[in-house]
This record gives C-alpha cells, sequence and structure tokens, in this order.
C-alpha cells in the first residue's frame, strides 16, 4: 500500500524531473541547429563572401579590345529576310442577353518552325516564348492544353462560350509517339507547368489523371491517335487570381505594354462573374499543301462581366468601365489586331447603340449559328479617331429578346443521404426540335467515391436509353480514378438522365485535405458532341434572301463540334476527429497502465496486520497535548 | 513474524522479476522496434579527408635548340630534375607543389620549326609535331641571336602549351649546372603563367580556407567565376524596349556558331554547356538614365547599374526544363527617347566596350542604333545587329564568367591571343588546375559535414545509397588526389568531377531533408502516458529493495560489532 501511496508522489517529482530534463534536450537540439547553421555557411560560404563582394563590386564594367568594330558598315544596306514567325490578337465582345458582357481575348502565335523534329534543338526564339518552347523540346508534347477557369460558365443564361472550360484547372496533353515513359514525362511536365504558371499543378498524380478514349482527340496535327499518350487531369479545386494571370501575360510578345494586353488590369478581370484564361499549343499545316508543320501557341482569355447590377441598373458599358482602359495602339510585333462587336441581334440600330461606328462589319458562322460583327482594326490609324484612343461604348435601347435555348446543356448533382452512400445524376438535354444526335460522356471520378457500375442507368423520356459504346476503366484504390466514356443518343427535345450509385470510401487519416469538412470536389464531367447547326434548324425565311438558297433547310456546316462542361460536385465524405490518434494513445495507454498497476500491486504487495489507527479526536488531544508539553493519551 | 518475512520476501521477488522482465525483454523490445536505419558510413576515411594533403604536378620538358648549349655542355645534359615547394595553408590543407623538368635537344625537326619567319608560325608548326598532354608545357630554348622574337620580348606563349624563351647567356664559360639554374627563375615565371600559380590554387580552395591571405584579384576572379556546376544554360536575350521604332534582326545562329561554339567545344571537359537565345519585346532597365549635356547623351553610371536587372529579370524567365544554373547574356537597344546611351565606370569614364558584367549572374551590353537612321525615317527601322561586335563583348565575358583567368604576364612576356577557338590549351590548362583543386576541396568539404551532421543527429536515417554514394565519393576523391599528385590532369578532373556529383547526390538527398524524426520532447509526450506509471512502481520498488537491503547490511555490521 505504501509503495502505490509514494508511487503518486513520485509520478509528480518524475514529471518535475522529466521537465528539468527538458532543457537538455533543448540543448542538444541548438547544437544540432548551431551544426546544420555551419553546414550551411560552410557550403555557401562562397555565396557570402560574394554577398559582401556585391556591395563592393558587384557591377563591373567589361574591358575588351575593340579590334572587331566595324560598326555601322552593315546596316545600311539591308533588307531583313521574312520573319518565320507572326503573332495576331484579337477581341470579341458580346453582349448577353442576361445584361452581362462577354468580352474573348485570343492571341495567336504561329512559328513555322518543328520542336519535335530530331536531332535539331530549337534554341533561338523571337515571339514564342521560350520557357515554353523548352518544355514541348524536353517532355516531347505533341499537344498541351491547359485552362485555369475561375467560377462556372452559365450555359443557360450565356449561351455557349468559344472555348469551353471547367472550374479550376484542366491539363491535357497529347505526348510524342516516340515518348516511352509518358507518365514520367507527364509527372515532370505538370510540377514544370506549375511553376510556370504559379499554379498548384504539382497536385496532379496518378489519381487524378485519366486517358479517355474518345472525347479529347488532337486538334492539330496528328497521325496516331492510340490514347496512351494522352493525359488528362482536372484540379476542380484551383483557385485562380492575380498570380496565374502575370505568368500568362509574360508569354504574349508585347506583354501588357501594348496592343489589346493593356485591358487586362487584374482587379477588374477578377472582379467578374466568369473568369478563364488558357493556352494551347499544337502543330498546324504551314500552308494549304500542308507540307510542313509550324507550331501555334493560343492564349485565350474570356471574362463575363456583371455590368447590370454593378453599373446601378443602367445597361451599358464602355471598355473604360469594364478594364478602367482604353485602347490606343495595337501590338506592333501583331500581323493583325482587331477588335469584334457582335451585333447580330442589332441590325437596324433599334436594340443597342454602339459608339464609335464602323463601317467594317464581318459575318462569321460561328457555334452552327451566323453572326454578324462590328471590327474594328487597331492597325489602323483612323479606328481611333482623333482622340488616339478607342473607347467603345454601347448602351441599350430596348429590353432584349429572349435567348434561344441552347440546344445542347448538361447539369449534374449529387443525390442521397447520410455518409455512407449516394447517387451522382447526369442530365443532358437537347433542345434540338427535331433532330437526335450523339453525344460522348466522360467522367473522371475519383477513387474515393466507389462507383457501382452495375448501378448505372441511363434513361430518356423515361425510357431505358442504352449507350452504343461505354468505355469504363475501374478505379485502384490511391492510383488511380474511375474513368467512365459512354456515348448516348439524345432523342430531339429530351433530357436524359445518366445516374450512378457510389460508396463513400474511408480514407487514411494523412489522405484529407485540411479543411475536410468542406468535402471533396470531384471535377466536371465532360460531353462532347457534333450539335446540328442553328443555321440549318432555321426556317424562318421571311428574311431577304436568294431565293435559290433556302429551299432545302440544311445550309452551310450541317453541324458543328461542342464541348460542355457540367459543375464539378463537392462530396462530403466520412470525416473523423483528427485529434483521434493522440486520444487513443492516451486512453489506452491509461487502460494499460491501470491494468498493469493493479496487477503488479497485487503481485508485490505484502499483507499484514494493522493496528487500528487512534481515532481523530485522540489523535488532536495527543497533537495540543504535544504542543503543551503535557504526556500523550494511550 | 516468519510468515510476515516470508510474504515480504514473495513481494520482493515478484518486483524483481518483473523489473527482470522488464529489462531483458521490454528494454530491448522497444529499442529494436523505435530504431532507424543507418546504413555504414566510413567515418575514419572522411576524418582522413579532413585535413587534405594536395600535391599537384607538373611536368615540364624544357628543349634547347641550337646554339643555346656547347656541345660539351649538349653531351652532359641531365635527363631531369624535381623541384618541390610546400606551402601550409592552414592546420588542415596542406600543398605541394612538384615540378618536374625533363630536358632535352632540340629534333632535326623541331629546329626546322623553330627556323619559321614568326613566333605565331613556329608555334603552329611546333604544335604539329608533337601533342602534348593535358597540364604538360613544353619550353623551347633560343638563342639569343634568333629572330622570332623582337628585341625586348624575353618569353613567347603560343596559343598551345609551348613557350619560347630567348636564352641569355651570361658571359664566361659556366657549366651546364649553372646555365640550368641560370634558368630556372625563368621556368618558374612560364610555369606560373602556364599552369598555375600559387595565388590561384589558393582561390580555389577559398571553400576550404577562409582567410584573407589571397590577393584581391585572384579572388575578384574566382568569385566573378560561376560555382561549378555538371552544366550550364548560356541565354543569349534582345532587349528591345521599344519595338515601335526598333525592329530589330540579329543572326544570332550563325553568331553563335562562329564566335560561342568553339569556346565551349574547347571547354566541353568541364561541363556540358547548352545555349539558347530570345527576344523581348518592351523590356525595359530599371534606371533612367540621365542626359548629360557634355555629351549629349544619355548615361548609366556605375552606381545606377545594380539596379538595372531587376525589372528585366522577371521577364528573362528561368530555364524550366533542366535546373543547371543560367549565365544570361543581354543585349540592350535603348529606344529611341534614350539614345545614344554610355555607361561609365566607377572613375565616371565611358566605358568603351559599354557594357558590364554581373559576378556569376551574366553580362549586359549596350548597342546603340540611333546613328543607322536619320530623323526622317518610317518607323519602325529595321536594323540588323553587328554580331561581331557584340559577341567580341559576350565572348569576353563568358570567360570571365567561366573563371578563365586574367593573366598578369610579367614584363618581358608575350602571350599571344588564343585566336578563333577563344581560348588557348594553356590558358584551358590554368582553368582545369584550379577546377580540379576547388572541386576537391568542396567535394570533401561536403563529405565531412555531410558525415558530421550524421553523427549530430541520432536519428536521422540513413539509406544504403546515400552510403553508397558517401563512398563512392570518396574513392573518386583519393583517385583525384592521386591522379594529381600524378600529373595526369586529365584523369583529375574526371575523378573530382564525379566526386562532387557524388557528394551533393548524398548532401541533398532528399531522405536527410525530410523531417523523418521527431523533437524529443514530442516523443515524451507520446511515451509518458504508458511509461510513466509503468516505470514507477518498479523503479519504487527497486528502491525500496535496495534500501532494505542495505539496512539489512548495516544491521549486521553493527551485530558483528
Amino acid at each position: 500500500m505504501a509503495a502505490h501511496r509514494c508511487g503518486l508522489c513520485f509520478v509528480f517529482t518524475l514529471i518535475l524531473s522529466c521537465f528539468l530534463a527538458r532543457p537538455c534536450s533543448c540543448d542538444t537540439f541548438e547544437k544540432i541547429s548551431d551544426n546544420t547553421e555551419a553546414e550551411e555557411s560552410v557550403a555557401g560560404a562562397l555565396r557570402e563572401v560574394n554577398a559582401d563582394d556585391q556591395n563592393e563590386r558587384q557591377w563591373q564594367s567589361t574591358d575588351v579590345e575593340m579590334d572587331r568594330g566595324d560598326a555601322s558598315k552593315h546596316s545600311q544596306s539591308f533588307t531583313p529576310a521574312p520573319a518565320k514567325d507572326q503573332f495576331q490578337e484579337e477581341m470579341v465582345i458580346r453582349p448577353l442577353h442576361s445584361g452581362d458582357i462577354y468580352a474573348s481575348f485570343q492571341f495567336r502565335t504561329l512559328w513555322d518552325t518543328d520542336f519535335l523534329r530530331e536531332g535539331k534543338k530549337v534554341s533561338h526564339y523571337r515571339l514564342f516564348p521560350k520557357s515554353l518552347g523548352q518544355v514541348l523540346s524536353k517532355f516531347s508534347v505533341q499537344e498541351l492544353h491547359i485552362s485555369f477557369t475561375q467560377g462556372f460558365w452559365r450555359t443557360m443564361q450565356w449561351g455557349q462560350p468559344f472555348i469551353p472550360s471547367p472550374p479550376g484547372a484542366e491539363l491535357w496533353v497529347w505526348f510524342h509517339h516516340t515518348v516511352t515513359d509518358v507518365d514520367g514525362n507527364w509527372k515532370e511536365l505538370s510540377n514544370v507547368l506549375s511553376g510556370i504558371f504559379c499554379a498548384s499543378l504539382n497536385f496532379i498524380d496518378s489519381t487524378n489523371t485519366g486517358q479517355p478514349s474518345a472525347s479529347f482527340k488532337p486538334l492539330g496535327l496528328r497521325n496516331a491517335t492510340d490514347h496512351r499518350f494522352l493525359r488528362y487531369a482536372t484540379l476542380p479545386r484551383e483557385i485562380v487570381c492575380t498570380e496565374n494571370l502575370t505568368p500568362w501575360k509574360k508569354l504574349l510578345p508585347c506583354g501588357s505594354k501594348a496592343g489589346l494586353a493593356v485591358l487586362m488590369k487584374s482587379e477588374k478581370l477578377f472582379h467578374s462573374s466568369f473568369h478563364s484564361q488558357a493556352v494551347h499549343i499544337r502543330p498546324v499545316c504551314q500552308d494549304a499543301l500542308c507540307t510542313n508543320t509550324a507550331w501555334e501557341l493560343r492564349q485565350t482569355l474570356n471574362v463575363v462581366f456583371d455590368l447590370y447590377t454593378s453599373g446601378q441598373g443602367k445597361k451599358e458599358w464602355s471598355l473604360f468601365k469594364m478594364f478602367s482602359r482604353t485602347l490606343t495602339e495595337a501590338c506592333p510585333l501583331a500581323s493583325s489586331s482587331k477588335v469584334y462587336v457582335d451585333i447580330t441581334d442589332n441590325p437596324e440600330g433599334e436594340l443597342f447603340e454602339l459608339s464609335p461606328a464602323t463601317p467594317l462589319l464581318s459575318q462569321a458562322v460561328v457555334l452552327g449559328d451566323r453572326r454578324t460583327y462590328s471590327v474594328y482594326d487597331l492597325t489602323k490609324a483612323e479606328t481611333f479617331g482623333q482622340l488616339r484612343s478607342l473607347n467603345l461604348l454601347l448602351r441599350w435601347k430596348g429590353n432584349s429578346g429572349d435567348m434561344l435555348r441552347p440546344l445542347l446543356h448538361a447539369e449534374r448533382y449529387v443525390a442521397g443521404f447520410g455518409l455512407q452512400t449516394g447517387e451522382i445524376h447526369t442530365v443532358i438535354y437537347n433542345n434540338h426540335p427535331y433532330r437526335a444526335f450523339p453525344v460522348l460522356l466522360l467522367d473522371s471520378v475519383p477513387w474515393y467515391l466507389r462507383l457501382y457500375i452495375h448501378t448505372l442507368e441511363v434513361t430518356s423520356k423515361l425510357r431505358d436509353n442504352k449507350p452504343s459504346y461505354i468505355h469504363y476503366q475501374p478505379s485502384k484504390d490511391r492510383q488511380r480514378p474511375h474513368l467512365l466514356e459512354m456515348l448516348i443518343q439524345l432523342p430531339p427535345h429530351s433530357m436524359t438522365e445518366v445516374t450512378v450509385q457510389f460508396e463513400r470510401a474511408l480514407l487514411k487519416w494523412t489522405e484529407y485535405t485540411p479543411d475536410p469538412n468542406h468535402g471533396f470536389y470531384v471535377g466536371s464531367s465532360v460531353v462532347s458532341a457534333l450539335v446540328p447547326s442553328v443555321v440549318a434548324m432555321d426556317t424562318n425565311f421571311t428574311q431577304q434572301q436568294p431565293l435559290f438558297s433556302s429551299f432545302f433547310p440544311v445550309k452551310e456546316e450541317s453541324s458543328y463540334f461542342m464541348r460542355v462542361y457540367t459543375e464539378p460536385l463537392l462530396v462530403n465524405l466520412p470525416t473523423p476527429d483528427f485529434s483521434m490518434p493522440y486520444n487513443v494513445i492516451c486512453l489506452t495507454c491509461t487502460v494499460v497502465a491501470v491494468g498493469y498497476g493493479s496487477f503488479y500491486n497485487l503481485l508485490t504487495r505484502t499483507f499484514q496486520v494493522d493496528e487500528p489507527s487512534p481515532p481523530l479526536a485522540k489523535r488532536l488531544a495527543n497533537f495540543i497535548r504535544r504542543i503543551r508539553g503535557v504526556p500523550l493519551l494511550t | 513474524m516468519a510468515a510476515l518475512q516470508l510474504e515480504k520476501q514473495r513481494g520482493r521477488y515478484a518486483a524483481l522479476a518483473i523489473a527482470a522482465v522488464v529489462i531483458v525483454v521490454g528494454i530491448p523490445l522497444w529499442w529494436k522496434t523505435t530504431e532507424t536505419y543507418r546504413a555504414w558510413l566510413p567515418f575514419s576515411e572522411i576524418s582522413k579527408l579532413d585535413s587534405l594533403q594536395l600535391q599537384l604536378s607538373v611536368d615540364a620538358e624544357v628543349v634547347f635548340s641550337r646554339g643555346t648549349l656547347t656541345p660539351e655542355q649538349q653531351k652532359n645534359v641531365p635527363l631531369s630534375t624535381v623541384r618541390e615547394k610546400e606551402h601550409v595553408v592552414d592546420d588542415k590543407t596542406g600543398l605541394r607543389y612538384t615540378y618536374e623538368t625533363k630536358y632535352r635537344t632540340a629534333t632535326i625537326m623541331e629546329e626546322d620549326a623553330l627556323n619559321q619567319p614568326t613566333a605565331a608560325e613556329a608555334d603552329l608548326s611546333l604544335h604539329m609535331l608533337t601533342e602534348s598532354s593535358c597540364g604538360s608545357v613544353v619550353v623551347y630554348v633560343i638563342p639569343e641571336s634568333s629572330s622570332l622574337l623582337p628585341e625586348d620580348v624575353k618569353v613567347y606563349v603560343g596559343q598551345r602549351r609551348t613557350a619560347l624563351l630567348r636564352y641569355s647567356p651570361v658571359q664566361g664559360l659556366w657549366s651546364l649546372k649553372e646555365v640550368l639554374s641560370n634558368l630556372d627563375p625563368q621556368m618558374e615565371q612560364v610555369l606560373n603563367t602556364m599552369s598555375f600559380s600559387h595565388q590561384d590554387i589558393i582561390a580555389a580552395l577559398s571553400d576550404r580556407v577562409r582567410m584573407a591571405k589571397v590577393t584581391k584579384d585572384s579572388m575578384a576572379d574566382s568569385m566573378r567565376a560561376i560555382k561549378y556546376s555538371p552544366g550550364y544554360e548560356i541565354t543569349f536575350s534582345l532587349l528591345n524596349p521599344d519595338p515601335k521604332s526598333h525592329n530589330l534582326h540579329w543572326d544570332i545562329e550563325g553568331a553563335l556558331h562562329s564566335y560561342i561554339q568553339p569556346l565551349l567545344n574547347k571547354l566541353s571537359p568541364i561541363a556540358n554547356f547548352s545555349v539558347d537565345s530570345q527576344i523581348l519585346n518592351y523590356a525595359i532597365l530599371g534606371v533612367n538614365p540621365r542626359f548629360d549635356n557634355s555629351v549629349s547623351a544619355y548615361t548609366l553610371s556605375a552606381d545606377s547599374l545594380s539596379h538595372v536587372i531587376n525589372p528585366v529579370e522577371a521577364r528573362l524567365g528561368s530555364n524550366a526544363a533542366s535546373l543547371n544554373p543560367v549565365l544570361n547574356f543581354l543585349l540592350y537597344v535603348p529606344d529611341a527617347h534614350h539614345s545614344p546611351l554610355f555607361i561609365r565606370d566607377h572613375a565616371k569614364r565611358e566605358v568603351p566596350s559599354n557594357a558590364f558584367h554581373s559576378p556569376r549572374w551574366g553580362g549586359i551590353m549596350v548597342y546603340n542604333v540611333n546613328e543607322m537612321y536619320g530623323p526622317e525615317a518610317e518607323l519602325p527601322v529595321d536594323i540588323n545587329i553587328n554580331m561581331a561586335k557584340v559577341m567580341g563583348v559576350f565572348l569576353a565575358q563568358l570567360r570571365l564568367l567561366l573563371g578563365v583567368q586574367h593573366t598578369h604576364p610579367p614584363p618581358g612576356f608575350v602571350l599571344q591571343s588564343p585566336g578563333s577557338a577563344g581560348l588557348a590549351d594553356w590558358e584551358l590548362d590554368r582553368l582545369l588546375w584550379s577546377r580540379s583543386v576547388e572541386k576537391i576541396a568542396t567535394a570533401s568539404n561536403t563529405i565531412t559535414s555531410l558525415a558530421q551532421l550524421l553523427n549530430q543527429i541520432g536519428n536521422i536515417v540513413i539509406n544504403d545509397n546515400i552510403a553508397q554514394q558517401v563512398s563512392s565519393a570518396i574513392t573518386s576523391l583519393q583517385f583525384a588526389v592521386a591522379e594529381l599528385e600524378a600529373g595526369n590532369l586529365a584523369f583529375a578532373l574526371q575523378y573530382s568531377r564525379e566526386a562532387i556529383l557524388a557528394s551533393e547526390r548524398a548532401f541533398f538527398d532528399p531522405s536527410l531533408l525530410h523531417l523523418l524524426y521527431f523533437p524529443d520532447d514530442q516523443k515524451f509526450a507520446i511515451y509518458i502516458p504508458l511509461f510513466l506509471p509503468m516505470c514507477v512502481p518498479i523503479v519504487l520498488s527497486l528502491l525500496k529493495i535496495v534500501s532494505e537491503a542495505r539496512k539489512r547490511q548495516a544491521d549486521k555490521h553493527a551485530k558483528n560489532d
């Protein structure tokens, strides 16, 4: 018993001594850090000296005997060789029916060279950015598409974007067919790109990389389309901001110093409903005969400004209002520099008024629809007028009519309750009144949502709609995601629903993100389709046009390619209490210690007859007696 | 009472048994399960590396041409002599230089070569005759009357590894020994110029030795030179801040081929070089140049040069595809409103090359184009850049940054300019000597500090691959030192390169950087809930048993007394 009682007070002394011992351990720790410091100072000794040196003599003039100087001899009779690269810039402004403004920038650099030619390294850059060129040749990239998007494109309100992109970051790359270690290249490439664009692309690994078999075909020249050389990944969580825009702007030959790029002030661009910037690189034909390849770098930036709510209810906009800048010049390196304003809905000027007016009009079939644009050519001095600056101004007069519903539209949501199972619903709409068309649906779901593929159901108009092609790659835990690709025929004017059930997996405690209760993102699914053209659908023959052109309703391109991204999903996973491991340790230790303690006590205790101790009153009396010096009671 | 005693004895035995189980089974088990893997490192050899004794051997050959020695002397020419010099740099580093000089008379073909009209031609034809090995020096002693060298020139150093030395006999018939010892001081000067001087080697050791013994010049040389790396990226950038008025064209491909590539080919034993170029438009300098009325031009003073780079550097872009250090060479064409632009040095004089360089970073050259077109010219003006002028400057800067040292020849010496190769053979040798020594010093330093670090942090994991890298670094280092001793410069360089690569790989291995170990206080926080309640009773009962045993002993003593 005594041992046990003393044990308690020794616990405290031991703890105390433990605390006393701690400074000692700290001491060793300091020594360690001292040592590493010494390490660094040894390793960086010269650098340090160099720092001293920097104050003194960082910049030294170079002494060279100038014996080779015959300077101005060459310059007089000089005609430059035709440049092998060219640069174009372009902006399209589309007033949306919702009252928002859609501005889309495109910058294109074309270079007549081949990065992948054997034996000849491309190393002398003019307009093409060096950093991207080096990446292309080092990793043997055939085609590269990367996009960063903040916000979600609302197809139902805004119609179709020129270049669609999912929320967050998306990267897909076709590697050259000579690459042997595609996964290694992909890993390294995503890390390098993450450095170039200041983005978290380094989070791309095998668990979110897929190889779609049909949805992402190469957009440029290519002989083989073996999808072993394709890698596709999205990071729906990626947040896009200024730090991604700055390196993107740096890739432009004129930077943000001249041309259309002066409009890109980040405080305005990111104060918008939708922002998407992208880089697309692909080989294209040099000429009509296509004997040689050229490389095309296309940088695009799409913004939707919500000027209706921020403009005190007035429906008008100007370049200055949107970008807090006006245009004053074209980029001197650009071979063409144009601004287009979509005036299709306003042929007679009854809907809005655009100033300054331009005589230049251009017609183009965009996304299956014939559109009319006012064109402002920035390479011409008269565009800028007397003020030497171009500030486009658009004032709405009446209410804009109803928008034609987009022909193809998709949305997605998670259904179900509880934290064990759930169901992913993908709904695809075909709004075409009389034509059915097939779509390719691509779904890449992380492994921690375990899809029950036998529950996959595709229904349109309440009837089972069997996909004509299914490519499914099951997931492997912590290694690769589910990849589901289907070719579905959409009946005319219908809603097709794809549902699949899943089970939520339990993660290891280190696999949770820093804020696991926020939920886990599942990337957008991709719907790719050849959509019948609106032009073809047009049965309105009241417009003035030659009679011979209007008998059969099908005209021009009868269909066009379109890609629609759905919303990303946010799914809650069962989340533990993260202080649990330590609690468990403490609890188990206590239980073990208590069990052990009583066991030990039982084994080592000695049993003896103890004399009963005197009652309290007697002890008290004895205590007082002792003080008084009187003999004690017995 | 006896029963009680028995009971107590039983308790004591139980406590002892439990303590024994804990000590015999528990502690080893705990020790084994929490052990970290530490591969064996050759600590004894590492500590040997800590004190570095370098011996550098130079093979020199002295060839006497006709007319320098009397036939009597020629017969007695010794085969070779060895001269040694020893320096103690600090208590851990020592240097010994061995100059092995071989003597012979010139062959007939060499005599023919020496009869060429000029020194340069003689140098070339001598080079055709023999292939000298890397690091060796051949000195031809020519008679005083020879017309190869101008009057006041005593020594001529050629483009290869040969030198011509004019022999000036002192009056009186001296013995051969005296002739040779008369040559010695000149030989020493030649060797200092063509292979290495003590100052160079000390500067190369600056990683190990931190002291002010080094002269400012060689220190500046060694600091200007970029640190060793297995490869370098060289980037030429044309900065055009004003593309509206200047449309610049440069034939960089051709210029690199004819000016830079020969030098890089020559330097290929040292490192791999990759060269690229780019044009940056709207790239501006960080400072506004001041207009100087006296010369009606804009000027940049030397003090403001350090501010020039920052805005440009942001656009240069690092090489995304490799980790090698980058050397930047910028050609800046000032915009129409700020030209001409001149650079002034600290003494406020105009720099004739209009260029400057920054240690370990690169160089900038300002190229004025305002004279190439008149005021009535239509903008933008097409301008072709004279690459010969530009590359001359960049080549000089590149030599400096790569560590090809400025040699200050003693009076009476003439150095042949390196010509189209950009680098003479003996300059390359100089570079190789100091680079090998530098690499050996750095690698040995890295290895010793790694060993120290691993010794101090007890629970860091040492994987097998690190141990392997360390031992391969050590063997390469030992080979490198041995090869230097034997005078095989090329091999020494190769081994020292392997050593530095292996040592850096070991030092920067990610498994060592990982925080694979916890601080001690956290470890105790985990252990305490279990260990404390378990150990306290055991310790207490052991203490009690011990004190009781002592008491009994004391009682026994008392009884005996």
